[in-house]
């Protein structure tokens, strides 16, 4: 009768264990599941002008894939978003991370204060950010050029919005600015999370906090490191808010600032005379969603399993 | 237990949803579906009670959604039988698509439809001209807004043609204390609509070069577009610095601060200034070459008004539209909006000084809408959309006129027969 004992504790459990994955189960698969399925379904079918949905298979990727159209549209927003996203990885996260490790140096006066300020951005709504940056880099009215002229710099002032080469980095910056508190957060709450015997004895030794951090602190909070990479990834490849609130969905000048939220709105909505296609839509979206599916899946075999784990 | 707590709360919400539905108009009453939020008191402090005179046992109710949410939820209702009797028509393929389904019924045999000239009409026909599904309402008009005070500081005498316009903008520019035009590409369509719409028309002569882009005769390539793009690429060296990253709100306030001469302008743009701009200001439409005999403007159809197919009082809502046709509701619409011109051909007294020019324009120059809005914007690449990217490049310099008019045609020969 040894087993007797956990198998009636499993049936005691059932109830609530059902009880409590219930309202998280329904819900995700009702505004989910659901819909993620119904949208690849609608990527397979088609609407002629005035009639019935039809079934057509694989068209809608040809179209959005082989149509020199519609591919160079595609494929621009996509290196786009790579650039965004590198933006991210490149500068937010290595910030973050510094910030996070100035912030847990044991000596700081106004911690609180300097974490309360750089999260900050982070609450504002995508809207206003985006419109307070318009207004100071503005050739008009901006604070840019001034502040720049401080410094002796103003010739270096220019539409840095309005120029191709220089909007979709400006727009990843002023992204970055937001969204730095993110990252910082999470790596800060790893690193306090470090006992300080491991730190002191370092210390002890003549270790500089330099050093601690870059061979004590990194590789022990290099997980968190790692989840951050791989929210910022899914954060850019989904992000639509700022494009369109800056540079509304036409994502000028000429498409330079186009990424994959702005081409899937443009797609699915229409845009002025452009009517909305709700199949080429669903099949943006789709593509959208392998992409993040590769981006997650490389990171959930090539990355995190290689990560050591430390005890602490 | 907490599965039936779920269902119980589920059928709760459900029932409380149903009873949230709200309940269908009674027979009798017209329910009218439109994007213009903004003129809500407009409809229900003078155009319904103006009505209500004539024919006092109609009630009207005027039940406005977000312009843009709006296509998407008068499509949901007009599919699910909720849609009010009388719906707000977009210009063209919106509208078109609406009438291919059934949604909207044909209005030829509406009395005073013969009040309302061919172009007028033309945004909500079939392509056949055959059918009229919606009554043309209102059209905006693109011109110049001058600021008059500038010019008699400066000098400069409203120009006439288009040798005067940029000696105008060159003697201003020269001068040194305004900037000679308010505009800027961030936001790219003013570009193409109060650029390349605006003065294009003097090139391509109106009507007759819009119909040839439509059969096929006329090309991006010729001259008279590539000539447009050549003059709208000359405006960078009137526009304020940085424009690149200038917005149209940008854009109205230079002027409206009186930092600006000449602010190229759609009509809808008087009310805003009325309000906010503290000097005269004054209009003149788009300067034609010296020696042209006609002038062309950009009077571009913009609203009307279609009967719901399913209307349960269809024949009191035929009431309402052909009421909608006199003379009264023209006047009555054309001045509370000012800028909002009525598209009748009864002579209408503007009360504005500046709507008021604006419109005169209609008994001296050819009307004609803008040329992308007819068929030419139904397949991919989408033809509006191309022409405001290409519009932004030439001015911003990154395209010469010759290269936009090429990616323009190219477009356009991608799917549309006659360009091929």
């Amino acid at each position: 009768m040894a087993h007797s004992g956990p198998m009636t504790d499993w049936r005691k459990a059932k109830l609530p264990v059902i009880a409590f994955l219930a309202p998280a189960t329904i819900i995700y698969t009702l505004f989910m599941i659901y819909p993620l399925l119904d949208s690849i379904r609608l990527s397979f079918y088609a609407t002629p002008s005035g009639g019935e949905a039809a079934f057509v298979g694989l068209d809608n990727y040809r179209t959005i894939l082989a149509d020199p159209d519609w591919s160079s549209t595609f494929w621009n927003s996509f290196w786009n978003n790579m650039k965004f996203f590198a933006v991210h990885m490149l500068i937010q996260n290595p910030i973050g991370i510094a910030l996070a490790g100035i912030l847990s140096l044991p000596q700081l006066r106004f911690r609180n204060t300097y974490r309360t300020m750089m999260i900050m951005p982070t609450m504002l709504s995508v809207v206003i950010v985006g419109f307070i940056w318009q207004l100071i880099l503005s050739p008009v009215w901006g604070v840019g050029a001034d502040l720049l002229d401080i410094i002796g710099l103003k010739s270096l002032f220019g539409p840095w919005l309005g120029k191709e080469g220089s909007a979709l980095i400006t727009l990843s910056f002023i992204s970055v600015w937001q969204w730095v508190g993110i990252p910082l957060m999470l790596i800060y709450a790893a690193l306090l999370a470090i006992p300080d015997d491991l730190v002191d004895a370092a210390i002890v030794d003549g270790a500089s906090h330099f050093e601690v951090f870059i061979h004590i602190k990194l590789p022990l909070v290099l997980p968190t490191v790692a989840m951050v990479s791989i929210l910022t990834f899914v954060g850019n490849f989904n992000a639509f808010d700022l494009i369109y609130a800056v540079k509304g969905a036409l994502a000028g000048p000429n498409f330079s600032t186009d990424i994959m939220g702005t081409l899937f709105y443009r797609t699915f909505f229409g845009y002025q005379l452009q009517l909305g296609n709700p199949h080429l839509g669903a099949t943006v979206a789709s593509l959208m969603f392998l992409i993040i599916l590769a981006g997650v899946l490389f990171y959930l075999f090539a990355i995190q399993r290689r990560l050591a784990r430390y005890q602490l | 237990m907490s599965n039936k707590v779920l269902a119980k709360g589920l059928a709760g919400a459900l029932a409380a949803s149903v009873a949230l539905v709200p309940l269908m108009a009674s027979a009798g009453d017209l329910v009218i579906e439109s994007w213009r939020n903004d003129d809500i008191d407009i409809w229900n402090e003078k155009i319904i009670p103006a009505f209500n005179k004539a024919h006092p046992d109609i009630k009207v109710s005027f039940k406005p959604t977000p312009p843009t949410e709006y296509n998407a939820s008068v499509n949901a209702k007009l599919a699910g039988g909720t849609a009010g009797d009388l719906i707000t028509c977009r210009p063209f393929d919106a509208s078109l698509e609406l009438y291919k389904q059934g949604n909207l019924a044909a209005l030829d045999d509406l009395k005073g439809m013969d009040n309302f000239s061919d172009v007028a009409k033309s945004a909500w026909q079939t392509d056949d001209g055959a059918v009229t599904f919606c009554l043309p309402m209102a059209s905006v008009i693109h011109g110049f807004i001058y600021n008059k005070e500038a010019f008699k500081e400066v000098g400069v005498e409203v120009p006439k043609t288009r040798e005067e316009f940029y000696a105008a903008l060159d003697k201003i520019k020269e001068e040194g204390s305004y900037i000679p035009m308010a505009m800027g590409t961030a936001d790219q369509w003013e570009a193409a609509t109060m650029g390349f719409q605006n003065i294009g028309p003097n090139y391509w002569d109106g009507e007759a070069g819009r119909k040839a882009l439509i059969d096929g005769s006329a090309k991006f390539t010729d001259a008279a577009y590539v000539d447009t793009f050549k003059e709208l690429a000359s405006w960078k060296n009137y526009l304020p610095d940085g424009y690149e990253a200038i917005s149209y709100p940008d854009a109205q306030n230079l002027f409206s601060l009186g930092r600006a001469a000449v602010y190229p302008a759609g009509s809808w743009d008087i009310s805003l200034f009325n309000n906010q701009a503290d000097f005269e200001f004054g209009a003149f439409p788009p300067p034609a070459a010296a020696g042209a005999n006609t002038c062309y403007i950009s009077d571009h159809t913009d609203i009307a008004l279609g009967l719901n197919a399913d209307s349960k009082n269809a024949a009191e809502a035929k009431l309402f539209l052909e009421w909608m046709t006199g003379s009264e509701f023209a006047e009555l619409y054309s001045n509370a909006l000012p800028g909002f011109f009525s598209l009748s051909n009864h002579k209408v007294e503007v009360t504005d000084p500046v709507a008021n020019e604006f419109v005169s324009w209609r008994q001296k120059c050819e009307s004609t809408i803008r040329n992308s809005y007819q068929i030419l914007s139904r397949g991919t690449p989408n033809l509006e959309n191309d022409l405001w990217n290409l519009s932004a490049q030439v001015i911003n310099g990154t395209l010469t006129p010759e290269e936009a008019a090429g990616a323009a045609e190219a477009g356009l020969a991608k799917w549309y027969a006659p360009h091929q």
